[in-house]
């Protein structure tokens, strides 16, 4: 049934014969004629790219001091073609660390968040009646907290741990998941193909793993595209106010709040990591959008 | 309703003390005290200091010291600010934070509805591209981006505004209105993008085709019928909204040196002074809770479809 297929599953699809086009390749192919998600895809495919390969073949190091050349601006000598910071560290190469941090953020902590999100929805939405109840009172209660006091107190509480960070995000984020899972699983509950499983007597484990779960996966991958900047932007609070990655690891929030503080004598320092991440951003919610509109089009 | 909101009311009971335990249990069991500073203390002041607060006696028995307190309404002395009372550390730097939280939700509900509704009755035109394109500007360009820059250009460039700060502890126009932009920017993207989905939505529904057969005009059709319905998510997200606007409070004070609540909460978090720490998160949480169900008893209020019993 290529209903089912997930998202991995379609180039697979797409080399067989003639076959209908199910619902994924429609909304790929719909995806692919938004040039805003397509030319996203790009950049943040080549951005993603350079934070992983590019400290590999540039010459200078993340935290290489060097005391001669302290902030000095965008210049060809000695390579440091985004300048120096107010330690003499070349910028450039702490970008691609600090995009490489934040992503890495973005990822882990959207995964958490994924995780208990998907889980949890779907239990509360397929098991129903009273654990339901319970389940999203649960996160009712969850939402009236007022988060970002609680991760800072985590960070406080814990150290800036880099562990702590993915989880605390992560763990934050995973509220709205849950609730737009267990929307889509109470519709599907009642399908038939649920009902034949049910009555095949398979396992309800089985049935939310193998049947629900992969059936949301549409909303769901919509969410996950908006949650990462989200979760991004997290970071860089955190990162602003001092209790997010420590140095001389660097992130693109840690990079910011350094720019802030210098940008009037080294405006380079606010400019590069700025736009580095407002481009991250960028391409993440144009891709988020892209998606949203090609598995509901609804809205167009 | 009156059923409803007492049901809410009491709800909100539990989540409050689930919330004051973990807050209270998380800050006692934090590595550090309030007492450490850059002077090691001797041990018998650091003793005496521990038994005039009472951080002598079991930590259960100083959570129960901490309700009953509560249940006076009394927060208790800072113990970093040995001249201040939490309250009036609180009452200090709410009005801050309060002004510029609700300035940036006013500003952001006063120029985000026009312009999603504008796009909506547009769509798919010039100016609706323009105007997404200025929403998503604002979703992606985080405050702590903006700030800085705001602040540097108006401030530093131009001079026409104060950088920082407030003068003489003074709320005046100038000096919040960087923040409060600063703050609304993104708000104003999501709300106009949310409208807009609204709009779009609903102008497509039976009942405007309806109100459009019978020869309303245009306007009517919009000011009676659409507006009403395409407003309704607004209200509900009014609540995360102001979340929201909590969260960036404390980045956008930070950026502008606002002694607001926020700033304090961090600073007081890192020196761990517990009291005030407690109190900030009592006091946002419950605001919270409360706007949440202000948000719900006015969805149910303009919302013929629902009913609370």
């Amino acid at each position: 049934m290529t209903l089912l297929s997930t998202p991995h599953e379609n180039t697979a699809i797409l080399h067989k014969a003639v076959q209908g086009r199910s619902l994924w390749e429609d909304a790929r192919r719909r995806l692919f004629r938004n040039k805003a998600a397509v030319t996203s895809m790009f950049v943040l495919g080549f951005m993603t790219f350079m934070a992983i390969f590019g400290p590999l073949f540039w010459p200078h190091d993340y935290e290489t001091i060097y005391n001669d050349r302290v902030m000095i601006a965008p210049t060809l000598e000695h390579l440091h073609i985004f300048g120096t910071d107010p330690q003499g560290r070349d910028l450039f190469v702490r970008l691609l660390f600090g995009l490489r941090m934040s992503l890495s953020v973005g990822l882990v902590a959207t995964g958490v968040s994924l995780l208990i999100g998907v889980i949890w929805g779907a239990t509360a939405g397929y098991i129903g009646g009273q654990v339901d109840q319970i389940m999203m009172r649960i996160v009712d209660v969850l939402y009236a907290l007022p988060f970002i006091f609680f991760v800072i107190i985590l960070m406080v509480v814990f150290g800036r741990n880099l562990i702590l960070i993915f989880v605390a995000i992560g763990a934050v984020e995973w509220l709205t998941m849950a609730r737009i899972v267990r929307g889509q699983t109470i519709s599907l509950r009642k399908r038939e193909f649920v009902e034949a499983a049910e009555a095949a007597g398979v396992r309800r484990s089985s049935i939310v793993l193998r049947h629900i779960v992969p059936n949301v996966l549409g909303p769901v991958v919509v969410y996950v595209t908006l949650t990462i900047p989200a979760v991004i932007l997290t970071e860089s609070f955190l990162s602003f106010l001092g209790l997010g990655v420590q140095e001389p690891m660097t992130s693109l929030g840690n990079l910011i709040s350094i720019g802030a503080r210098e940008m009037e004598i080294a405006p380079w320092l606010l400019i590069f990591p700025a736009v580095t991440m407002m481009i991250t951003l960028f391409c993440f919610n144009f891709i988020g959008d892209g998606l949203r509109d090609a598995i509901d089009p609804r809205d167009r | 309703m009156l059923a409803y909101t007492m049901r809410r009311l009491l709800v909100a009971i539990p989540t409050m003390l689930v919330i004051i335990t973990v807050a209270f249990f998380m800050m006692r069991f934090a590595p550090g005290s309030p007492f450490d500073s850059e002077r090691a203390l001797s041990p018998e002041i650091r003793e005496q200091l521990n038994r005039f607060y009472g951080f002598d006696k079991p930590i259960f028995q100083q959570f129960v010291d901490y309700l009953v307190g509560l249940g006076h309404l009394q927060l208790g002395p800072s113990l970093i600010y040995k001249d201040q009372s939490v309250s009036e550390i609180i009452a200090s730097g709410f009005p801050v934070s309060l002004s510029i939280g609700l300035c940036a939700l006013v500003l952001a509900t006063c120029v985000g509805v026009p312009m999603g509704l504008f796009a909506a009755l547009k769509q798919n035109s010039a100016p609706d591209y323009s105007i997404m394109a200025l929403a998503m500007v604002g979703i992606c360009v985080p405050s702590l981006v903006v700030g800085p820059i705001l602040s540097l250009v108006f401030g530093v460039y131009l001079g026409w505004l104060p950088t920082a700060g407030l003068n003489l502890g003074k709320m005046t126009f100038e000096t919040l209105l960087l923040p409060v932009v600063t703050l609304s920017l993104a708000q104003i993207a999501i709300i106009s993008r949310l409208v807009r989905s609204s709009t779009v939505e609903i102008l497509r529904s039976n009942f405007v085709r309806t109100a459009r057969a019978k020869g309303l005009s245009e306007f009517q059709v919009l000011s009676k019928h659409a507006l009403r319905a395409a407003l309704l998510p607004l209200v509900s997200y009014l609540g995360p909204a102001c979340a929201a606007l909590i969260t960036g409070s404390v980045v956008v004070e930070t950026v502008f040196q606002l002694p607001g609540i926020g700033k304090n909460f961090v600073t007081s978090a890192l020196q761990r002074d517990y009291p005030v720490v407690m109190a900030v998160v009592i006091l946002y949480a419950g605001l919270i809770i409360f706007l949440n169900l202000m948000a719900d008893l006015a969805y149910g209020l303009l919302d013929p479809k629902v009913k609370y019993e």
